[in-house]
């Protein structure tokens, strides 16, 4: 048992830097994409802080468009892009591009379901006090919504975990690299559940900390 | 002084809802003025109007002889200060402090941090909440933060403070203090009052004049004592509650 684990204990090393180090700068990517095209498209349904159907509409599309396509089959279709961009069609950076044009869609609705449970009393309330649509954005919506955002944000983190661990099975490196090459092509289980026991606990303290992050944050219950 | 000239507010909707149907009322400085009526008698449009959240379909408010109610843009959210709003609910930030919540008007104003600083102690000192500057809203009675949604709303140095159902979430003894402050209020700043109620005791405690609502048009204005004492139409006899089922 020592021997295995010695055997393969940096393989799996290796294989968890990259998974984070994907999850970390494609979440991260997504967020600076997503955040503001979640608010622009809160603002501007009819009826919203700053209605504008065309850009809704356009927005909505796109989102729709990319969200509706499975994953593996995007990563594939566009890894020319991702080779232009990452200047390698393997390892962990070549998946990025791929990974941030999936998630930044997801974030999107993300932050616009997130504001959309705002109360809208306390939008108007800001109105009469004169605040424009930027402010009420900046001062209002978003300061208000940050512990619903951090939990989207573990929602977002974690999806991207799974989402690397599919790149991963074209190239990407990771641990979902090293499960399909040891688990399915090789037939070593062990490695294979080992790179699965590693995810899970990946999951459970990104939720489990982003979710005592929030209460800390929120100061609305006490 | 507030004019509301022939104002009209329909709805689109599958149907067309006349919400108000030809409102004209003066309110002089210093009022403190009732606007009773019930539920869906037009009394939330009609705020909502003269708060600028929703364009009339006819008619003008005019504040000095200003119209408001056809601004846009810049100018409405300038004139947005000119009226403070507090409101059933009190819509608060519920992520900021009490004294945070009071300073929101004075920073998107693009107040300086010694003023606002200066400002918001003045308010809460007014609305006996000093000891509470570092709370949280929700650490907060319905009471108390009532009293922050009219420190907050007055940190402009409004000339009118509108006022949606402010007691009506709150018990009779919470209720007093809060429409003893309104009218201490109205007192010490000369601010004009304007009360939204369905409650008939809250225009007996403090308005001077009332002007009672019923399906989209005033059945009825005067004096609070005129109206209180001999009611003319049936909004009002209903809402004082003589002459019983009619």
């Amino acid at each position: 048992m020592a021997g295995f684990f010695a055997k393969y204990a940096p393989l799996l090393l290796k294989g968890l830097e990259e998974t984070l180090y994907m999850t970390l700068l494609s979440t991260l990517l997504s967020y600076l994409l997503g955040l503001p095209l979640g608010v622009l498209i809160y603002a501007t349904k009819e009826g919203g802080i700053h209605p504008h159907r065309c850009i809704h509409r356009v927005l909505s599309w796109v989102i729709n468009t990319i969200r509706s396509i499975p994953f593996i089959i995007l990563v594939i279709a566009l890894a020319p892009v991702s080779k232009l961009i990452a200047g390698t069609s393997i390892g962990p950076n070549s998946s990025v591009f791929a990974l941030v044009v999936a998630a930044a869609p997801f974030v999107a609705r993300m932050v616009e379901s997130t504001l959309e449970e705002m109360d809208i009393g306390v939008i108007e309330a800001a109105k009469t006090m004169g605040a424009t649509d930027l402010q009420i954005v900046t001062k209002v919506l978003l300061p208000e919504s940050v512990p619903s955002l951090v939990r989207g944000l573990s929602i977002s983190a974690i999806t991207l975990i799974g989402y690397s661990a599919m790149a991963g099975a074209v190239g990407a490196g990771g641990l979902g690299d090293i499960a399909v090459r040891y688990g399915v092509h090789r037939y070593q289980e062990k490695v294979m559940y080992l790179t699965v026991l590693l995810i899970v606990g990946i999951v459970q303290i990104i939720q489990s900390s982003f979710n005592l992050a929030a209460r800390q944050i929120d100061k609305k219950n006490r | 002084m507030i004019q509301i000239e022939n104002l009209k507010k329909t709805y689109q909707t599958s149907t067309a809802v006349e919400a108000l149907r030809g409102i004209s009322v003066q309110i002089e400085d210093g009022d403190i003025f009732g606007i009773i009526g019930l539920s869906g008698a037009g009394k939330s449009t009609l705020l909502r109007c003269i708060a600028l959240l929703e364009t009339p379909t006819e008619g003008r408010i005019l504040i000095d002889g200003k119209d408001i109610s056809s601004l846009r843009g810049r100018e409405l959210t300038q004139h947005r200060k000119q009226i403070g709003v507090i409101f059933q609910g009190y819509h608060l930030l519920m992520q900021r402090t009490v004294f945070a919540n009071v300073a929101f008007p004075l920073e998107i104003a693009g107040a300086g941090k010694a003023e606002i600083q200066q400002r918001v102690t003045e308010l809460l000192e007014l609305v006996d909440l000093a000891d509470k500057a570092d709370s949280y809203p929700s650490q907060l009675s319905g009471g108390q933060r009532q009293r922050v949604a009219i420190a907050r709303a007055l940190a402009n140095n409004p000339q009118v403070l509108l006022c949606d159902e402010p007691t009506s979430a709150l018990d009779s003894f919470t209720t007093k203090s809060i429409l003893d402050l309104l009218q201490d209020i109205n007192r010490k700043l000369g601010v004009t009052i304007i009360i939204i109620t369905h409650e008939i005791g809250v225009v007996k405690q403090i308005c001077n004049r009332v002007a009672v609502i019923e399906a989209g048009l005033f059945a009825e204005q005067g004096t609070a004592a005129d109206i209180l004492a001999a009611p003319q139409s049936i909004a009002a006899k209903q809402l004082i509650g003589i002459g019983g089922a009619l």
